[in-house]
């Protein structure tokens, strides 16, 4: 089992590299590895509560909670990347964390494999 | 106790996108990653601008005059005045005509005392290669 860190600035709507990271870590899941997926700028959004799926844009919230709530990926906004678009602690999606950019880049010390997805 | 080298390479445009600036303040904050690992553990950047990202190098930006905002080239001088090390390159400058007194290459003003390099892309390439994880902003 290996662990993979993704990092992403890209938007929750308006380019599908979060959908693309999200069934990334789908299956790196499903052959048994665990996923640290950090999210950063426009990319905050995936974690923030609240989101309603329509079918005109991504909807990742579901998927997001069900491979939380599976123990094997563990999703982390920057703080204040957050802070800066008025998305506080509280808007935060169940089991989604909140820290510094250090994190990330301490996640990527452990990790088997880094990929990230820089931009929008 | 290990060093982990990462390679953040930045190929997009000032203030255009946020790509940059989140690669330089990532970047710096590996001056406080230690918090999250075991003693003697570090992480280690490198910063490479190549392509449209070398305009992100020029001097005299006036992000806080126009935007509001703090500048790239704080954030450039900031990574120097940490010892950052900061690679610009050569054939991408030459392609925009851009003269090296045109580029941010030290942070004296701020008491830095590391230069930033304009080096051709063989040494960037050089540096991918030596590092453990690369990230492409």
């Amino acid at each position: 089992m290996g662990k993979l860190t993704i990092g992403s600035f890209s938007s929750l709507v308006g380019s599908l590299s979060l959908d693309f990271a999200i069934k990334l870590s789908e299956a790196a899941i499903q052959k048994g590895h665990k996923v640290d997926l950090w999210v950063s700028g426009n990319a905050t959004m995936l974690s923030k509560k609240g989101q309603k799926a329509f079918k005109d844009y991504s909807a990742l919230a579901k998927k997001v909670q069900e491979l939380v709530a599976s123990g094997n990926l563990q999703v982390t906004a920057c703080e204040a990347c957050a802070e800066a678009r008025g998305y506080h602690k509280e808007d935060t999606m169940e089991g989604v964390k909140r820290f510094s950019m250090d994190w990330y880049l301490a996640s990527t010390f452990t990790a088997d494999r880094v990929l990230h997805i820089g931009g929008d | 106790m290990a060093t982990k080298k990462l390679g953040f390479v930045i190929r997009t445009l000032p203030y255009k996108i946020e790509g940059s600036r989140l690669a330089m303040t990532h970047a710096i904050s590996s001056q406080t990653v230690e918090i999250y690992l075991a003693d003697g553990d570090l992480v280690e950047p490198v910063v490479c601008f190549i392509g449209d990202g070398v305009l992100n190098c020029l001097k005299s930006q006036q992000a806080m005059k126009n935007y509001g905002l703090t500048s790239l080239e704080q954030h450039i001088k900031n990574s120097l005045l940490l010892d950052l090390n900061v690679l610009i390159c050569k054939e991408d400058v030459d392609k925009f005509g851009i003269k090296e007194e045109a580029l941010i290459m030290d942070a004296e003003d701020i008491g830095g005392e590391t230069k930033a390099k304009i080096v051709p892309y063989s040494e960037i390439q050089k540096a991918m290669e030596s590092v453990d994880h690369l990230l492409f902003c």
